[in-house]
């Protein structure tokens, strides 16, 4: 289909083909050719936020809910720089978004004309790849191919500047099936190769202590790749541990699930990920939270590597065998090698899973709880148990709540929990919510915050209010930024440098503010029914749960520690918390 | 043993073996030879070429990857090569340990823009040859009269530079060759009146009948 139409039409008509259904933004001079089409339809729905950096987070939010991109649409300049946390964002998580900004008109790009900035300049390293449209001829080419790159091969956030005038130049339209398909440079891998793969499954097969260590990557895969985990799981009966991206990928109920791994990750994840003798590592990439202390990481072990990013192998830590490809196309292929085979896990596996229940009898997530003070993993407990069997997508903002809500909210399925993983933004939750809102309106959309993070992006309450979505924000309450002030304890001799927050807002009065509701809860007892009513509140809520200030996250591997070497609750005296770090692990981060 | 990214320099003779990884695992017997961990901090000198839509901005994003990885470039050399794909050719000299060299060329591999990378230095070993084909010219002029004027147009034709331009006061040669030729001329020309020197870089391809486009690496 070929059509003559200006650039702001190509854009809605490039969406439309794309199956965009849903765009969040913020008008200014260098998009409102663009805003003008958007007025003069109703298929593309758009949704406008009250910072730009919130919508980025909303899309991501969206983007990780559905699997689909998340499409952004702002103006040139601050609307623009306004962005790059959510790109970067996105970058770190390989989150598909498209994001279109206004640029200043050709003719005067380069002379500091008003609102311009090196858009391309500033958002190379934090997209995948990002495009500047000089020409309308070149633009119906360039926006499908911002929708293939953003979702093929490892996933990431894409920028297409279009100055004002491309937008008002007419030109021919062509859709995606007639652009080409295949990239003449970009051609992402999908299936891994075949020896290698047919070697991995051998390999597992002479296990004696094995684990698989999965992450984001099996999420970005689609559901296909969640299921197939879980048929190799139950083939093999190997030990599954995630990354926080990962969460959900394998049910939290499963019978072989050990809990998150990584610096507040489980007792039996890390030490099992520390001894094991096979570990398969699948979609995820050797983080710094994940390894802590590089050398002394699972020194006994062969290492198998599912990756669709080449780059991401032997970047950290070794491997024995890699394996590039998509993660789904690659556990199809295991999945089949191994029932062909007739393979079966080692004797010896029973036990290491043996010695996998003794660790977890550690009950390393144990807390004391009590009955005057809302203790935060109890209320995360209360919570999960209240949404249990529903509907149900959870963000976060960053910090302890956000380990906590790892720990305590067992994740059934993927796509259901929405995090900020490799970049740790802050002001992430709210506006994710909001976008998974938005693609699941009849879903509970839930933001677990803290009091310091919610603050980042606040302001995105009035978008929810305004488009009449409904999600809850459940504050764990401690006036401190806790995971600042952790650190301080266990780093700088507890002395509390800026971590303690002032006159924090009363959230219940800026929820009325708004325009929604606003519940406070400050005893135990009091938590079911309040819980209860938020989960019932037909519009937003913020709820303003008062927890314990000065409770810590555990269990912890100080920085500059192997996995084996954990700090657990029981063990966190006063003072083996502030011995915990040595001098070199406090030059970590 | 530090991770490695922080480990400490030696200098030594780039190798094909150790930490490249082969993706397509030939060698995978399957259950005894897996790629033993030969985890290297000796630094090694490697001469990548790097085939590239020329568009805009495609050089500032391999630099970009460069600097914001803080890796190496000892140097960089860039020209359109075919001009009716609007293909160029990038040519970089780094500096780095075998899997910070892998690293390059898989994060290079990763830019939209970029349709292949080849590591010259590991195929020419592979082929059983010493070193890729390399060649730098550099114009360098020299200003100064009596016996140091003659001394340095004695040592040109040694070093087979031409003269390209020339007054009673000052010569600019052109001499072309491996960078350390280039070095060893710059250095001798200094005491005889060395005034400035500009380089291209270095231009590199791997010996034999092959050629990038038509052979993958
Ligand atoms: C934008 C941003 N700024 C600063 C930080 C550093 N940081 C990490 S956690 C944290 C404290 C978060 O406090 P709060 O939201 O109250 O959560 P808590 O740890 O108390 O649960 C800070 C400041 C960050 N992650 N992101």
């Amino acid at each position: 289909m070929e059509r003559e139409m200006t650039g702001a039409e190509m854009v809605l008509q490039a969406f439309r083909d794309q199956e965009v259904k849903h765009v969040f933004g913020y008008p200014g001079g260098a998009v409102l050719p663009i805003y003008d089409e958007l007025i003069q339809q109703d298929d593309i729905a758009h949704i406008l936020v009250r910072h730009e950096q919130g919508a980025g987070h909303a899309a991501e939010g969206y983007a990780r809910s559905t699997g689909k991109p998340g499409v952004v649409l702002v103006t040139s300049g601050p609307g623009a720089t306004n962005m790059v946390t959510a790109l970067t964002d996105a970058m770190l998580d390989s989150i598909p978004l498209v994001c279109i900004t206004g640029q200043v008109p050709t003719n005067l790009v380069g002379s500091d004309a008003f609102q311009e900035c090196d858009t391309v300049g500033i958002t190379r390293p934090c997209t995948k790849h990002n495009w500047l449209v000089k020409r309308i001829e070149d633009l119906p080419r360039i926006l499908h191919e911002a929708f293939y790159v953003a979702k093929s091969g490892r996933p990431g956030p894409v920028v297409v500047d279009i100055p004002k005038d491309v937008q008002f130049a007419t030109g021919t339209y062509a859709g995606p099936s007639t652009s080409h398909v295949q990239h003449k440079s970009y051609n992402p891998p999908t299936k891994g190769d075949m020896t290698a793969i047919r070697a991995a499954v051998q390999l597992m097969a002479t296990a004696q202590r094995p684990v698989l260590y999965t992450g984001g990557g099996v999420i970005n895969s689609g559901p296909l790749a969640s299921q197939l985990l879980r048929e190799l799981v139950e083939m093999t009966g190997f030990p599954v541990t995630s990354t926080l991206m990962g969460l959900g990928a394998y049910p939290a109920s499963g019978p072989e699930w050990l809990g998150m791994l990584g610096m507040h990750g489980t007792y039996e994840a890390n030490m099992a990920m520390h001894d094991c003798d096979v570990m398969v590592c699948i979609g995820a990439r050797f983080d710094d939270r994940i390894t802590g202390k590089l050398d002394a990481f699972s020194p006994n072990s062969k290492k198998i590597h599912i990756d669709v990013d080449p780059s991401s192998i032997n970047k950290i830590v070794h491997v024995d065998i890699p394996v590039v490809g998509d993660v789904a196309h690659v556990l199809e292929d295991m999945v089949r090698i191994w029932r062909a085979s007739s393979f079966k896990p080692r004797a010896e596996v029973k036990n290491w899973k043996k010695q996998i229940d003794q660790w977890r009898a550690r009950n390393c997530l144990a807390y004391r709880n009590s009955d005057d003070i809302i203790m935060p993993q109890y209320a995360l407990q209360r919570l999960g148990e209240a949404i249990k069997g529903k509907d149900v997508y959870i963000s976060t903002e960053v910090g302890q709540h956000q380990m906590w809500a790892a720990q305590f909210l067992g994740f059934e399925a993927p796509n259901r929990w929405l995090t900020s993983g490799g970049f740790g933004t802050m002001g992430y939750g709210m506006p994710a919510a909001i976008g998974a809102q938005v693609a699941h309106p009849d879903s509970l959309c839930i933001n677990i915050a803290g009091d310091a993070s919610i603050l980042m992006n606040i302001q995105e309450m009035s978008t929810a209010v305004q488009h009449g979505l409904s999600p809850k924000t459940f504050i764990l309450n401690n006036s401190y930024m806790g995971m600042v002030r952790q650190w301080q304890q266990l780093l700088h001799g507890n002395r509390l440098s800026h971590s303690y927050t002032d006159s924090l807002p009363d959230f219940v009065k800026l929820a009325e503010a708004y325009g929604a509701k606003g519940i406070r809860v400050t005893k135990p007892h009091e938590l079911d029914d309040a819980i209860q009513e938020m989960i019932e509140t037909p519009g937003p809520v913020l709820f303003d749960c008062c927890v314990a200030q000065l409770a810590n996250c555990f269990p912890m591997i100080p920085s500059g520690k192997p996995h084996n070497e954990m700090l657990l609750p029981d063990e966190a005296s006063d003072e083996a918390v502030a011995s915990a770090i040595s001098k070199e692990g406090k030059a970590l981060v | 043993m530090k991770p490695w990214h922080q480990q400490s320099v030696k200098k030594g003779r780039p190798s094909c073996e150790g930490w490249g990884y082969k993706m397509n695992a030939q060698n995978l017997d399957a259950l005894s030879a897996y790629f033993i961990a030969e985890v290297s901090d000796v630094q090694e000198t490697h001469t990548l070429s790097v085939i590239v839509d020329n568009e805009p901005g495609v050089l500032a994003r391999v630099i970009g990857l460069f600097s914001g990885r803080g890796y190496n470039i000892d140097s960089l050399s860039v020209s359109e090569t075919e001009h009716e794909r609007h293909l160029s050719r990038i040519t970089i000299v780094t500096t780095g340990t075998p899997q910070i060299i892998e690293q390059i060329r898989h994060q290079l591999d990763r830019l939209v823009p970029v349709h292949r990378v080849r590591d010259l230095t590991v195929a020419a070993l592979r082929f059983k040859q010493d070193k890729p084909l390399e060649r730098e010219l550099a114009l360098v002029k020299v200003a100064g009269a009596g016996e140091k004027r003659l001394e340095a147009l004695r040592l040109s034709e040694a070093f087979k530079a031409t003269v390209i331009d020339a007054t009673t006061e000052h010569f600019v040669f052109e001499i072309t060759g491996r960078s350390n030729k280039i070095e060893q001329f710059i250095d001798i020309m200094r005491p005889l009146g060395l005034v400035e020197v500009s380089r291209t870089g270095v231009a590199a391809l791997n010996r034999g009948p092959e050629g990038l486009s038509s052979n993958a690496q």
